[in-house]
C-alpha cells in the first residue's frame, strides 16, 4: 500500500497538499460553535450538487412541461420526492448556514487585515449563491417561480436608459417565457455552479494563506514553538475534522427532520403558490420572495421610486463588500471591543431579521413605515462601524449624529405631507435610539471603553 | 546594429545573443491588442444569443376580443404578447366616481405620453368611456395587479372608489388605470394600441390604419 502511495506521490502531488491543508495546517485551538458553518456550507454544496445532478435526469426545462416534470419527479420517479426535497431544503439550509457563517465573521472581525480577500471572495460566493437560488426557483415553473422572476428581471428594467432593453435581453423575450426558463436552467446547472466552485477554492486558498481567525481575534502565527508551529494552534486533521463531523451529525438531524416532516418549511422553503402552474395572466394574491431574499426585498420596497429602490437594494448588498475598509478598528473580536459595539451588532442583526420578516408580509402603512426605518438602521450601521473605528472627540460625535439624523429627518419632512404624521414621527425612534446610543453615549458614558486583547487565545 | 534598447543576454547554454527589447515590446503590444479584439469579437455571438429569437419577435400578433361577453363592472382578460390585457366594462357609477380620485393621483390627466395612445388621453383613458382597455402589468416591477372594483373595502381604506391593487409592492390604480400618489409604481397603467372593428369587437395590438 505504501509502495503504491509512494509511486503515485512521485508522479502526482498528494502527500504535500494533504499536509499543507489538513495534517499540518494549524488552526487556532479555541474554535467554538460558530466555526461549524464553514464546513457545513461545504456539506450543503455537495448535497446540492449531487441531488441537482439526479434532478436534471428527470426534469424538463421547457415551459410546457417543466411543472409537470417536477410533479412527475415527486409522484412517479422512485425516490424522486426525496431527491427533490433534499434539493429544495438544501437551498434554504445553504442560506441559513451562510448567514450564520457571515455573522461569525462579523462578530469576530474575520474580515479585517490580513483577511480582506477571504471576505471579498465570500461575498462573491454569497452573490453567486443568490443568483443560483433565484434562477433555480424559476425552474418548477409555478406561480411564485414565474412572478418572482418577473419582478426580479424587471429590476433591471428600472435602470434609466438601457433598462428596458436589458430586461428583454436577460429574458430573451418580452415577458418571462420558455426562453427565460431554458437559459435559467443552463445558468443554474452549469455556469453558476462552476463559478461557485471556483470562488470557494479561492476562498479557501486565501484562508489557508493567512490562517484562520478565532473568537479572540488573536493572530496565532505570532507565537511559535521550537518546531515553528503556532503554540495556540492544533492541526486541522484530526482535531477539527472530528469536531466538524460532530457538527455534520447535528446538522443532518435538523436537515432530515425538515426534509421528512416539513419539507415545505411552513410555506417558507417552498411557497404554497408554487404548487399552482405559472399563469402569465394572473399574479397570486400574495406574493413574496423566498425568505433568504426578504431583507433586501424590504429595502427595495422601502423606497418609492423604482430606480432608487433598486439602487438602495443593490447598495445594501454591495456595502458589505467594503466592510473591511469601513471598520478600521484594530481590535477584531467583539469580546474586546466596547459594549456599544456589541449593542450595534445586535441591533443590526435584529433590524436585518425584522427586515426579512417584513419582506414576507403584505404591504400595509405600518409595514412600509417600519421597512423604511429599518432600512435606515441597516445603512446607519455602517456609519457607526466607521465611527467606532477609533476614539472620537465629542465634537465628531455630535457632527456625525447631526448629519445622519439630519438626513433622516429631512427625508421625513419631505414625505410626511401625504402620510399619517402620528405614524411617521414615533417610528423615528427606531433609527433614533440606535444613533443616540451608538453615537452620543460615547460622550458621557464609558460604554465605548475597549478591553485589552490578550497575547494568547483564551479557553 | 546595436541600439540602447538592446541588451545582452546569456542563455543557459552559455551563448550570448543580443535581444531587441523594442521589437519585443512591439510584438507583445500588437499581439495583445489583436488578441483582445479577437476575444471581444468572439463574445458578440454569445451575447447576442441572449436577445429574443426570431420566433419570439414574431409572436406579437394582435388579438381580437368580443365585448358582448363582458357584463357591466366585469373584467375580461385576454393574452397579448404573453401579457394580460384587461377589458373592463365600467358602470355609470364607476365613471362618475373617477374625477373624485384626481387630487390623489400622480398623473390625473395622463400627461405621460408613453402610457397611452393619443386617442386614450382623456379623462376616462379609453375610446369609449364604458370600455377600458389596459395592459394588466404594473408599471413598477411587472406584477399583474388585482381587480378590486368594490367601494371602500376594509383593507384599502374608505376613500377607495374601485381600481387595482398590486399584491407585490402595494401600488394602487383607479378604474381608469391611473396611479395613486405614494406608491412604488411611477406611471399610469399602459393603454395598448387598439381600435374597434365593430360595435362589439375590438382589436388589441394595432392602431387603426388611416384609409
Amino acid at each position: 500500500m505504501n509502495k503504491v502511495l509512494a509511486w503515485v506521490d512521485q508522479r502526482l502531488p498528494i502527500i504535500k497538499p494533504l499536509e499543507e491543508h489538513l495534517t499540518k495546517y494549524y488552526a487556532p485551538k479555541n474554535f467554538n460553535f460558530w466555526y461549524y458553518f464553514g464546513s457545513l456550507a461545504m456539506l450543503v454544496l455537495v448535497i446540492q450538487i449531487v441531488s441537482g445532478i439526479f434532478l436534471t435526469m428527470h426534469y424538463k426545462p421547457d415551459a410546457a412541461t417543466a411543472f409537470a416534470s417536477v410533479e412527475y419527479i415527486m409522484r412517479e420517479v422512485p425516490g424522486g420526492w426525496f431527491i427533490r426535497y433534499m434539493h429544495s431544503t438544501g437551498a434554504s439550509a445553504f442560506f441559513i448556514v451562510i448567514y450564520l457563517h457571515m455573522f461569525r465573521g462579523l462578530i469576530y472581525g474575520s474580515y479585517k487585515t490580513p483577511r480582506e480577500l477571504i471576505w471579498i471572495f465570500g461575498m462573491f460566493i454569497y452573490l453567486a449563491l443568490m443568483a443560483e437560488a433565484f434562477m433555480g426557483y424559476l425552474l418548477p415553473w409555478g406561480q411564485m417561480s414565474y412572478w418572482g422572476a418577473q419582478v426580479i428581471v424587471n429590476l433591471f428594467g428600472a435602470i434609466p436608459g438601457i433598462g428596458p432593453d436589458l430586461a428583454v435581453w436577460v429574458r430573451g423575450d418580452f415577458v418571462v417565457s420558455d426562453a427565460t426558463l431554458n437559459r435559467f436552467f443552463a445558468l443554474h446547472v452549469i455556469a453558476v455552479p462552476l463559478a461557485l466552485i471556483g470562488l470557494i477554492l479561492l476562498h479557501i486558498m486565501a484562508l489557508h494563506q493567512v490562517g484562520s481567525n478565532n473568537p479572540d481575534g488573536v493572530e496565532i502565527k505570532k507565537l511559535k514553538d521550537e518546531n515553528g508551529n503556532p503554540v495556540d494552534g492544533i492541526p486541522f486533521h484530526p482535531y477539527y475534522t472530528v469536531k466538524d463531523v460532530m457538527g455534520v451529525a447535528v446538522f443532518l438531524i435538523f436537515f432530515f427532520a425538515i426534509l421528512f416532516f416539513a419539507p415545505e418549511g411552513g410555506g417558507y422553503f417552498i411557497e404554497h403558490a408554487n404548487f399552482v402552474p405559472a399563469n402569465p395572466l394572473q399574479t397570486p394574491e400574495h406574493i413574496a420572495p423566498v425568505w433568504y431574499f426578504t431583507p433586501f426585498y424590504t429595502v427595495l420596497r422601502a423606497v418609492p421610486d423604482p430606480f432608487l429602490g433598486v439602487l438602495a437594494m443593490g447598495a445594501a448588498v454591495v456595502i458589505l463588500f467594503f466592510l473591511p475598509w469601513i471598520d478600521r478598528n484594530p481590535i477584531k473580536s467583539w469580546r474586546y471591543r466596547s459594549k456599544l459595539h456589541t449593542f450595534s451588532i445586535l441591533y443590526f442583526v435584529a433590524a436585518f431579521i425584522w427586515l426579512g420578516y417584513l419582506g414576507i408580509e403584505p404591504v400595509t402603512e405600518f409595514n412600509s413605515e417600519m421597512g423604511l426605518r429599518l432600512t435606515e438602521v441597516y445603512f446607519a450601521f455602517f456609519v457607526v462601524m466607521w465611527f467606532s473605528s477609533k476614539k472620537r472627540s465629542a465634537a465628531t460625535s455630535l457632527i456625525v449624529f447631526a448629519v445622519v439624523m439630519g438626513l433622516i429627518v429631512a427625508w421625513d419632512l419631505m414625505r410626511v405631507g401625504s402620510l399619517n404624521p402620528s405614524m411617521v414621527w414615533p417610528a423615528l425612534a427606531v433609527p433614533g435610539v440606535y444613533l443616540v446610543v451608538t453615537l452620543l453615549f460615547p460622550i458621557f458614558t464609558n460604554w465605548d471603553a475597549e478591553k485589552e486583547v490578550p497575547q494568547r487565545v483564551t479557553g | 546594429m546595436s541600439t540602447a534598447a538592446d541588451i545582452e543576454q546569456t542563455d543557459q547554454a552559455g551563448s550570448t545573443e543580443k535581444v531587441d527589447l523594442k521589437k519585443r515590446r512591439f510584438l507583445v503590444a500588437t499581439t495583445s491588442v489583436i488578441g483582445a479584439a479577437g476575444a471581444a469579437a468572439m463574445a458578440v455571438p454569445f451575447l447576442t444569443s441572449f436577445s429574443p429569437s426570431e420566433r419570439a419577435r414574431a409572436a406579437g400578433a394582435p388579438v381580437e376580443a368580443d365585448l358582448t361577453k363582458v357584463q357591466p363592472g366585469q373584467l375580461l382578460r385576454v393574452e397579448w404578447r404573453g401579457k394580460p390585457v384587461w377589458i373592463v366594462r365600467r358602470t355609470e357609477e364607476m365613471l362618475k366616481l373617477l374625477p373624485e380620485n384626481d387630487s390623489r393621483l400622480r398623473d390625473p390627466n395622463s400627461e405621460v405620453e408613453s402610457q397611452q395612445p393619443p386617442y386614450a388621453k382623456n379623462k376616462h383613458r379609453s375610446i369609449k368611456p364604458e370600455y377600458l382597455i389596459l395592459v394588466g402589468i404594473c408599471t413598477h416591477l411587472g406584477c399583474s395587479p388585482t381587480y378590486r372594483p368594490e367601494l371602500a373595502p376594509a383593507d384599502l381604506g374608505e376613500n377607495w372608489n374601485g381600481g387595482w391593487y398590486c399584491p407585490c409592492h402595494g401600488s394602487r390604480f383607479d378604474l381608469a388605470g391611473r396611479v395613486f400618489q405614494n406608491v412604488p409604481a411611477p406611471t399610469n397603467l399602459v393603454v395598448p394600441p387598439h381600435y374597434y372593428l365593430s360595435e362589439s369587437k375590438v382589436l388589441i395590438g394595432e392602431e387603426k390604419k388611416e384609409a
